[in-house]
């Protein structure tokens, strides 16, 4: 089990064909390697271009990453020995089955052929896929598709796995599958995981990095990049509501129609107490990972255009 | 080295058992496609160019197997992102290659059966000359492996991909003269037609079955730039493929 540290010094990636833009801007980040570390932001945020040069994929431009004390680049080789990977986008092969899937995969990790048949029906069985091992690829669902792949990664013995938006695209029931498979994964080895869900992030991630063109806007645990925002908590009120004074706190338009209060602790009692009193209906709770994204992400954007 | 082993068989299953085993109708595509022309320039040369035509569907089946490969691993890199899951593992790229490349020649197994029959009973090349066909065809097949490789490390695009694949077959291994003497292609076209390694791969061939006379120096010619073509294109393979991006 990897029980180091992932570090990031001023790592910065511009592609070739890219006119001089960024993918990566200085990003310097340390996180211990274990649990679950997720990488979220918006599309182009550089979510992929991390993993990728993270998982001995892709070469930096410059600066410097390590995962226990190994280099991505001169170390490389023996990072592979530790490391899986489930790219973005990354599918099945329609003319192979479950079990031929992730055979080869751990053949290609050096295991003989009789235990490699052995762990892949045991990783497929773990995911729930005993009884489709021996189906083809083209006849699965994408939500089982996906657990095929979670398989070969949990199949292996890598004690550190990228998986770069494993979820996209599947309905709600196989995410929440899925989402009970990686847990498991985690309890041994450390994932790095992308993705677009924010729901995803908050429910399983340790440590959460927000990454928005290219650069690091936030990372820590959720009460952690909470403590970064000058409000931790918040209040939904129906729009028709009369708000109290609100003196110290931010009151905004939420998505949802309903007006939002975004305060401190004490005020966020102050209020809710005098709304109660009011006979109105409100919920409270602290901000979610949600309006910290949007407070991070939404402000660099506005600082950019201004 | 019995890791190495292991990396291979996992290319080699995956490149071609697990697809012939899964869909046995991909055979009947690579017997088809060497054994068309060697059908359509016996017909009409009413027999007389068989010999040429049998050895030239050896060396199309040997380049054109270098050719799919390039098709196939960009398949796989492109659509199922199997590069990258194979990069970030501890398999070396030349187990990775190896296996797809040997994969290639599983598939032309059928059509090299009938080859080698059909050799067997119009050629009857001796030893020696079995030897030096074999040791032609295997740097055919070695050279066009490694641009293969090459080409598809750089591919982003599998459309583009199989597009060239096709081209660079046609070009190489349907334009020389690999299905019959050179002496059939005009003059100034010959010229052309020396660009090709294939076209020294098919001189090589005929000549050391008796198929057409070339002096000892034609023939040393031929096979220096067989060699040199082949290790150039080995040596760019392991310098300028790209197995991780950059």
């Amino acid at each position: 089990m990897s029980t180091g540290i992932l570090q990031c010094e001023s790592l910065t990636k511009v592609y070739s064909d890219s006119k001089g833009k960024k993918a990566l801007d200085t990003v310097s980040l340390e996180v211990p390697s274990h649990g679950i570390f997720s990488l979220i932001g918006m599309n182009g945020a550089g979510k992929t271009t991390l993993v990728r040069i993270l998982a001995t994929q892709l070469a930096p431009t410059s600066g410097r990453a390590t995962i226990d004390g190994l280099d991505v680049v001169p170390d490389a080789k023996r990072i592979r020995e530790h490391i899986a990977c489930i790219p973005q986008e990354a599918r099945t092969i329609p003319w192979m089955t479950p079990k031929q899937t992730v055979l080869s995969y751990l053949l290609w990790r050096g295991i003989g052929y009789n235990e490699a048949g052995q762990k892949a029906s045991e990783a497929l069985a773990k995911v729930g896929l005993e009884t489709q091992e021996n189906l083809l690829n083209r006849h699965l669902s994408g939500g089982t598709k996906r657990k095929v792949l979670v398989a070969t990664v949990l199949s292996s013995d890598a004690d550190i796995i990228f998986l770069d938006e494993p979820t996209t695209g599947l309905d709600p029931i196989s995410r929440q599958e899925l989402w009970t498979s990686l847990t498991r994964l985690a309890e041994h080895r450390f994932l790095i995981l992308t993705t677009h869900y924010l729901e995803e992030a908050e429910r399983l991630a340790n440590v959460i990095g927000i990454l928005h063109r290219g650069e690091l806007v936030g990372i820590g645990t959720l009460d952690q990049l909470r403590s970064t925002l000058k409000y931790q908590y918040s209040l939904m009120v129906t729009s028709e509501t009369t708000l109290p004074v609100v003196r110290d706190g931010l009151v905004t338009k939420a998505r949802t129609g309903q007006t939002q209060i975004l305060t401190d602790e004490s005020e966020a009692y102050d209020i809710s107490r005098s709304l109660l009193e009011k006979g109105a209906k409100f919920s409270m709770s602290k901000v979610s990972l949600e309006d910290i994204f949007f407070h991070l992400v939404y402000r660099t954007s506005k600082e950019d255009s201004d | 080295m019995k890791t190495w082993g292991r990396e291979v068989l996992a290319s080699v299953l995956v490149n071609s058992i697990y697809e012939m085993k899964n869909y046995p109708v991909v055979l009947l595509n690579t017997v088809l496609s060497p054994l068309s022309f060697l059908i359509v320039i016996t017909f009409v040369s009413k027999g007389q160019l068989i010999g040429e035509a049998i050895e030239g569907g050896f060396i199309m089946s040997m380049f054109q197997s270098g050719m799919s490969l390039q098709g196939d691993l960009s398949h796989l890199k492109n659509d199922f992102k199997l590069q990258d899951m194979v990069v970030s593992s501890p398999t070396t790229p030349s187990a990775y290659v190896t296996g797809m490349a040997l994969g290639e020649i599983i598939y032309s197994i059928p059509a090299l059966a009938v080859l080698t029959i059909l050799a067997a009973i119009y050629i009857q090349p001796g030893l020696v000359e079995s030897l030096e066909l074999l040791a032609v065809f295997l740097l055919m097949f070695l050279g066009s492996v490694a641009m293969g490789f090459t080409l598809s490390t750089f591919s982003s695009d599998i459309v583009q991909s199989f597009a060239f694949s096709r081209l660079i077959s046609t070009v190489f291994a349907t334009l020389p003269p690999v299905y019959y003497p050179i002496t059939y292609i005009p003059l100034p076209f010959r010229y052309a037609a020396y660009l090709s390694p294939t076209t020294y791969a098919g001189e090589i061939a005929q000549s050391s079955t008796g198929l057409i006379q070339l002096s000892v120096t034609d023939v040393f010619l031929a096979w220096t730039i067989l060699l040199a073509v082949s290790i150039a294109l080995l040596l760019v393979a392991v310098n300028k493929a790209r197995w991780r991006d950059v």
